[in-house]
């Protein structure tokens, strides 16, 4: 078994192999120095200590007491699929009965000329620690997009005093999965710490002069920044599968199995598209954290001969200061909204489809304040239910009820 | 060494649902089990000390409000990514409608 990309799905893939009983060789290959680690630390908490500490998944320890073999700081170039073998960077190459492709997702660069030295994009522990760098007080930090990771950022280097910018090109933060009523709470909520949010700006031209970055807007005005962080969205690792004359559909295409056109290669997590059996097969590719540990389970097991479909309801947080946001399932495929109110301010949309299904939930709150109802919504989700839109409005209806209706 | 230390009523907690408990700087949480049998654990999630009191059980399974790591309450063990170290457990008994926990 040999698993292309050591994230969060090649690492969790990798373990679970084991933990499914299989004995023979499994080799993990991955071009970051590091341990298979978590990424989401990275915009958050890893931001604001010291210096960035790195979570791995697992130690060296246990990877050698379970026989995992972990190739670091080599990357994978081509695959053979008729010889069933992986070339490797230095030079050697894995043969393999089953191969996964975990190779994730990259961060969307920007076409636009005079980028430089000062411009960024965050998807590394490496890229972290260069950013942590210019985040101390007094320093002028610009956020280009006002996605979660730039969002995140914005908030941790506030946290740090930095002097904070926000560009975005849509008319508000966080267009894309996110009601407009709980962008609205962030948005607020980034104001009063200070962050000046700029919406609806397109930008006119990016001149890094190695010290510091000049952007300057579509209305014409210009930032000066110590530090342009640009998050405009990712992209999926795609081209070993392409060369290898596999289909791409906004990622590497899989089946509800994960499995690719070969039968003998996988992939999964944020590189793959696959159907969304909830939403009748609708093909997504999904960004998220959960998703690659879900999936690289999966994978693991029909690596292993099962045939098991992929079934789970995507999920998905965030933490911006002492805020939280959850959202379960894709909100874009409901027509109405119900609202619930929770206690302390925090509150839960539940999305509807035209016939009344419950297609998804997003909630936002200090702390976990929405984390069981979420939850316990995506297990109404997973049901298929359409509980009664009273029901869901009413902090006095318990949704463990509804959920054993 | 049986230092037993009430925490709530039995009363407090509704069945399949667990409750924070703070005592002696520490925290824990108790669960009320679906057939109506008392555990404690600790209050923490071993993933990133998350009050797990938050999070929502069903069985005997707690499953983290942070990233719905989970853990078996009886036992301790962990259940499941990303969590990876169990949970420490305390006896629990009911007295007079009282819910105690021995705390070592
Ligand atoms: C800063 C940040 C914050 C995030 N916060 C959240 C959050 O709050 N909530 C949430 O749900 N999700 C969050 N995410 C998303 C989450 O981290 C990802 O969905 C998850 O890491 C995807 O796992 P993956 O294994 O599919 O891909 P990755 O984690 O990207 O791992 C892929 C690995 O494969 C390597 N690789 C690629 N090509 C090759 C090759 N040819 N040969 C060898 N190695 C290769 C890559 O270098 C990388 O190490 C965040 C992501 C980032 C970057
Ligand atoms: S804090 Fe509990 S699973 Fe992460």
């Amino acid at each position: 078994m040999v698993i292309i990309g050591a994230g969060e799905c090649g690492g969790r893939a990798a373990l679970a192999l084991r933990d499914l009983g299989y004995e023979g060789p499994v080799t993990l290959v991955g071009d970051e120095p590091h341990l298979p680690y978590e990424r989401p630390p990275l915009s958050k908490d890893a931001m604001t200590g010291e210096a960035p500490v790195i979570k791995a998944i697992a130690s060296d320890e246990l990877f050698a007491e379970r026989s995992i073999r972990h190739i670091h700081s080599v990357r994978a170039v081509a695959i053979d699929r008729a010889a069933h073998t992986a070339q490797l960077s230095d030079g050697s190459s894995l043969s393999y009965d089953k191969l996964l492709v975990a190779t994730g997702s990259v961060p969307r660069q920007l076409p636009m000329p005079g980028l430089g030295p000062r411009c960024v994009y965050l998807r590394t522990f490496n890229d972290a620690l260069a950013i942590r760098a210019h985040l101390s007080a007094g320093n002028r930090v610009a956020v280009i997009g006002g996605g979660f990771i730039g969002l995140e950022l914005a908030a941790a280097a506030r946290k740090l005093g930095a002097t904070v910018t926000v560009i975005e090109a849509q008319p508000r933060i966080l267009m894309r999965g996110v009601p407009a009523e709980i962008a609205e709470i962030i948005h607020k909520a980034h104001e009063a710490e200070g962050v000046s949010i700029r919406t609806g700006q397109g930008l006119a031209a990016i001149a890094d002069g190695g010290k510091e970055v000049a952007i300057t807007l579509a209305d014409g005005q210009t930032i000066v920044a110590d530090l342009a962080v640009i998050g405009i969205g990712a992209v999926p690792v795609t081209a070993l599968a392409t060369e290898s004359g596999l289909a791409i559909d906004n990622g590497i295409a899989v089946d509800e199995h994960l499995r690719t056109a070969d039968p003998d290669i996988f992939a999964a997590g944020d590189c793959c598209s696959f159907p969304l059996a909830v939403y009748g097969g609708r093909r997504v590719r999904l960004e998220a954290w959960r998703n690659a540990q879900e999936q690289g389970a999966l994978a693991a097991k029909n690596m292993l001969g099962a045939d098991e479909a992929h079934a789970a309801v995507p999920w998905f947080w965030s933490d911006q200061y002492g805020l939280t946001l959850q959202i379960a399932g894709l909100s874009d495929e409901g027509k109405s909204i119900v609202r619930r109110d929770l206690d302390d301010s925090a509150f839960i949309l539940f999305h509807l489809a035209e016939d009344g299904r419950l297609v998804a939930a997003s909630g936002i709150g200090s702390g976990n304040a929405v984390a069981r109802d979420i939850r316990l919504a995506e297990m109404l989700i997973a049901k298929r239910a359409s509980p009664a839109p009273e029901a869901l409005g009413s902090q006095a209806v318990k949704l463990k009820s509804l959920l054993a209706a | 060494m049986s230092d037993w230390v009430e925490a709530c009523a039995a009363e407090d907690i509704d069945e399949e649902d667990v409750m924070r408990f703070d005592h002696g700087g520490r925290t824990f949480a108790i669960y009320r089990s679906p057939d109506d049998e008392y555990f404690a654990t600790d209050g923490l999630c071993t993933h990133e000390k998350v009050h797990l009191a938050d999070g929502l059980v069903m069985d005997d399974i707690i499953e983290c409000p942070k990233h719905n790591g989970r853990f078996n309450y009886k036992t301790g063990d962990a259940r499941g990514a990303p969590v990876c170290v169990n949970l420490k457990t305390y006896p629990v008994k009911v007295d007079a409608g009282k819910v105690l926990i021995q705390i070592g």
